[in-house]
């Protein structure tokens, strides 16, 4: 369908506009006569935190082959029948180009909705396709979801640790994150029936919980089945959403998998769901499944963002589905990142200094490391760097300053041999801070973390990579 | 071009390395973006290449190693020899020299993680506070872009301080912090050394961190410099005798303080000045209304006809 005039600006337009004061607000931080208006001082001022940070220019170095990256997120790809997905790619576009080549429905292309509740079947979600709306990726459906409930200063509830993708999301829209406390078993409930009744006792409520309860990234955890219904009760009870993302789900390393909260309260849940982990990240095809009055909303911004998501992606994932073992593959991709897991631990074991603990996880990408005590993960990341190993260190996962002593380790893309050469890189890393942090009598930080440190959290995160 | 590297300043380097390939090629020259990895040394020799501009920053770009290396297999390239980088690379040996030779630069010391373990941090950063005083800046004895740089203001900080900054090398350089106009002098050699125009930098956080040099808006420029025509010149000439003292070759940049009573003092000399959007060099090229492209492509013509 056709893109509505109202909704896409053409460019020429927008250039077209006239831009009062442009001239005055230019004038005091011009370069030299003549030179190119200071564009920056008219950025709105929910980009405030959007600041080049160190870690960013340190990440630039871990994606040189002569550093082991343990940072990253990315899937290994390397199981992929590339020559079948090929002749699928020439197939779709000699067979269904006018189609694929087009705009397409807002809402995502029917039969891949169809087939996506196939998909969430696995965890027990039974959904009509009717309320699946399809995104580029999960993460713009996270950005939908916070675009449309989320005012300034809301506040949204989130494990801490949390996805760094969402925080970032939460951040741009300027939400206010409170952190709720995990261990091995996942989201404490306590700890969350503990911030519902401080928000509520202070007259705020919530806009919605955001939990990852599979193989959570970064922790590695997974959130218990006898803990799930007391979870979805006590949102229920104070009146808060519930957004679930689960883009690791079918990553169980035995096969096994844990019903999905959807699948317990499908009224108070939105789902999301993604193919970057189960096929192909590039394409970036993932998914809402949300009640219809939510579905309706998340239609109307997602066409707002981008039209449509991209139809040719999503013929190539509906395609992919329909004619290739998609859960054989998932297994093919659960032993190789098994495998990778196992050395992960193995080598934590041989060579990390005493005062490291280490989360065990059964699936998904990421083991969560608490170092000993004094030292902080982000100041020592450079030293990593020049070692040749690289790490996401842990300040990035909460909006609050916390995980300075943490930092997240991924053993997805690197092969076992690289993950424990890793490993004892990192191992001697830690030794020769330690050495350091010893003669300077582990000085503590907490107050040279403060000053300024809590605006940088957003923007340390991410390079594209570390999702 | 070669552009990246393995240093911290990686993401800083590609990011010269590409506009300064777009503005060469501007001016007509045909330009290869390559990094420094293991395939240097084979395609330099398969490709032969008229000339090698460096644009990486910090560790083996800048410590003279990539130039070694060009030397050896006879490529012409932009840029200070592998001797004088070396030396330059160097902050506190650049310090000395300077000093040695007559230029005012902040007092400084330099000390390894050895002193402090053997001979008692306390006593060794409370010798430190009272040479130097506090404010201090603290940095990394090598690399640029303000990296690991920080100022520290009570003695309780600057235990952390140390830490953090030996996690970017062996040894740390205290600074005594002075206070007046941030200013960075450009020097271009094609083939007599001339200053460009004096920036002057004021970082809205007040320190020109590694944010505060790569965010777009944290950093307001003046150029020239809003200081006296007196002051620019001394500052000119600062720059001038700082790359001639160093042996510096083709292009430099000397960042400086100056105080209120108009002295110039050095901070730190680059041999290897950055060129994306918000560096310095760029900024102080177009103030004086010249094309950097055509200035890299007189330097390298420079560098062809010495080779």
């Amino acid at each position: 369908m056709p893109p509505s005039a109202a909704a896409s600006p053409a460019p020429e337009s927008r250039s077209a506009l006239p831009e009062p004061g442009s001239a005055a607000a230019a004038a005091p931080a011009t370069r030299a006569a003549g030179g190119p208006p200071d564009l920056a001082d008219r950025f709105a001022s929910r980009t405030d935190g959007m600041t080049a940070s160190e870690i960013r220019a340190l990440f630039a170095v871990a994606s040189r082959p002569e550093v082991v990256s343990l940072a990253g997120g990315m899937p290994n790809l390397a199981a992929l029948p590339l020559d079948t997905l090929a002749t699928e790619v020439a197939e779709l576009i000699a067979q269904d180009g006018q189609v694929a080549l087009q705009y397409g429905s807002a809402q995502g292309v029917p039969l891949l909705r169809e087939q996506i509740t196939e998909v969430m079947a696995a965890e027990g979600i039974r959904a009509h396709a009717d309320d699946v709306v399809v995104t580029i990726g999960s993460q713009m459906a996270l950005d939908l979801v916070t675009r449309i409930f989320c005012d300034p200063g809301d506040i949204v509830l989130a494990e801490g640790p949390s996805y760094v993708g969402a925080l970032g999301s939460f951040a741009a829209y300027q939400a206010q994150v409170l952190h709720v406390s995990m261990d091995d078993d996942g989201l404490v409930p306590a700890a969350l029936a503990e911030a519902l009744s401080r928000l509520a006792a202070s007259g705020r409520r919530a806009k919605f919980l955001y939990t990852v309860p599979n193989f959570h990234n970064p922790a590695g955890v997974t959130l218990a089945v006898a803990r799930r219904a007391e979870i979805l009760e006590l949102c229920r009870r104070y009146d808060v959403l519930v957004v679930e993302d689960n883009p690791y789900g079918l990553l169980g390393f035995d096969g096994q998998t844990y019903p999905a909260l959807r699948s317990m309260d499908p009224d108070n849940v939105i789902y999301l769901g993604s193919f970057s982990k189960t096929f192909a990240s590039g394409l970036r095809v993932g998914w809402a499944l949300a009640p219809p009055s939510v579905r309706d909303k998340l239609v109307l911004a997602a066409e707002s963002a981008t039209l449509c998501p991209p139809t040719f992606n999503q013929m190539m994932v509906s395609r992919y589905l329909a004619a290739h073992d998609w859960r054989g593959q998932i297994k093919s991709f659960r032993e190789m990142y098994r495998e990778r897991r196992d050395a992960m631990l193995g080598a934590l074991g041989t060579y990390l200094p005493d005062g490291c603990r280490w989360t065990h996880p059964d699936g998904g990408f990421y083991v969560w490391l608490t170092v000993p005590a004094g030292v902080d993960t982000k100041a020592m990341l450079p030293r990593a760097v020049r070692a040749r190993v690289a790490y996401a260190s842990g300040t990035g996962f909460y909006a609050d300053g916390l995980g300075s002593r943490q930092l997240r380790l991924s053993y997805c893309y690197p092969t076992p041999e690289r993950i424990t050469e890793g490993v004892r890189r990192l191992a001697g890393v830690l030794n020769a801070e330690l050495e350091v942090l010893h003669t300077f009598g582990s000085p503590d930080r907490a107050a040279t973390r403060s000053v300024g440190g809590g605006a940088r959290l957003g923007p340390q995160t991410p390079s594209p990579d570390t999702t | 071009m070669l552009a990246g590297g393995l240093s911290a300043e990686r993401e800083v380097s590609l990011r010269s390395g590409r506009r300064l390939a777009a503005e060469l090629r501007d001016v007509g020259t045909v330009v290869y973006e390559w990094d420094a990895d293991a395939t240097l040394l084979d395609r330099l020799r398969a490709e032969r290449p008229e000339a090698v501009v460096v644009a990486l920053h910090g560790g083996e770009g800048e410590n003279g190693s990539v130039q070694a290396v060009l030397e050896m297999l006879g490529v012409p390239f932009v840029g200070t020899d592998s001797r004088a980088c070396r030396l330059a690379w160097d902050k506190p040996t650049t310090k000395a020299e300077l000093a040695r030779a007559g230029l005012t630069t902040p007092d400084w010391v330099v000390l390894p993680h050895a002193t402090f373990r053997e001979l008692g941090a306390r006593a060794v950063l409370d010798a430190m506070v009272a040479r130097l005083g506090l404010p201090l800046m603290v940095k990394p004895d090598q690399g640029g872009s303000a990296l690991g740089t920080q100022v520290v203001r009570t003695a309780e900080d600057l235990p952390a301080a140390m830490v953090d900054c030996l996690a970017y090398g062996n040894a740390v350089l205290a600074e005594r912090f002075l206070t007046g106009t941030e200013v960075a002098i450009s020097v271009c050699a094609d083939p007599e050394p001339r200053a460009l125009p004096v920036v002057e930098i004021c970082a809205k956080g007040g320190v020109y961190d590694y944010t505060a040099r790569y965010t777009p808006g944290a950093t307001t420029f003046h150029c020239p410099a809003r200081l006296p025509e007196s002051v620019q010149r001394a500052a000119e000439q600062v720059a001038l005798d700082a790359h001639r003292l160093l042996g510096l070759r083709d292009l430099s940049r000397t960042d400086a303080i100056v105080t209120e009573d108009g002295a110039v003092h050095v901070l730190e000399v680059n041999v290897s000045p950055g060129l994306t959007e918000t560096s310095l060099l760029p900024i102080a090229a177009a103030a004086a209304g010249e094309h950097l492209g055509q200035l890299f492509s007189g330097l390298i013509d420079e560098a062809i006809r010495r080779a």
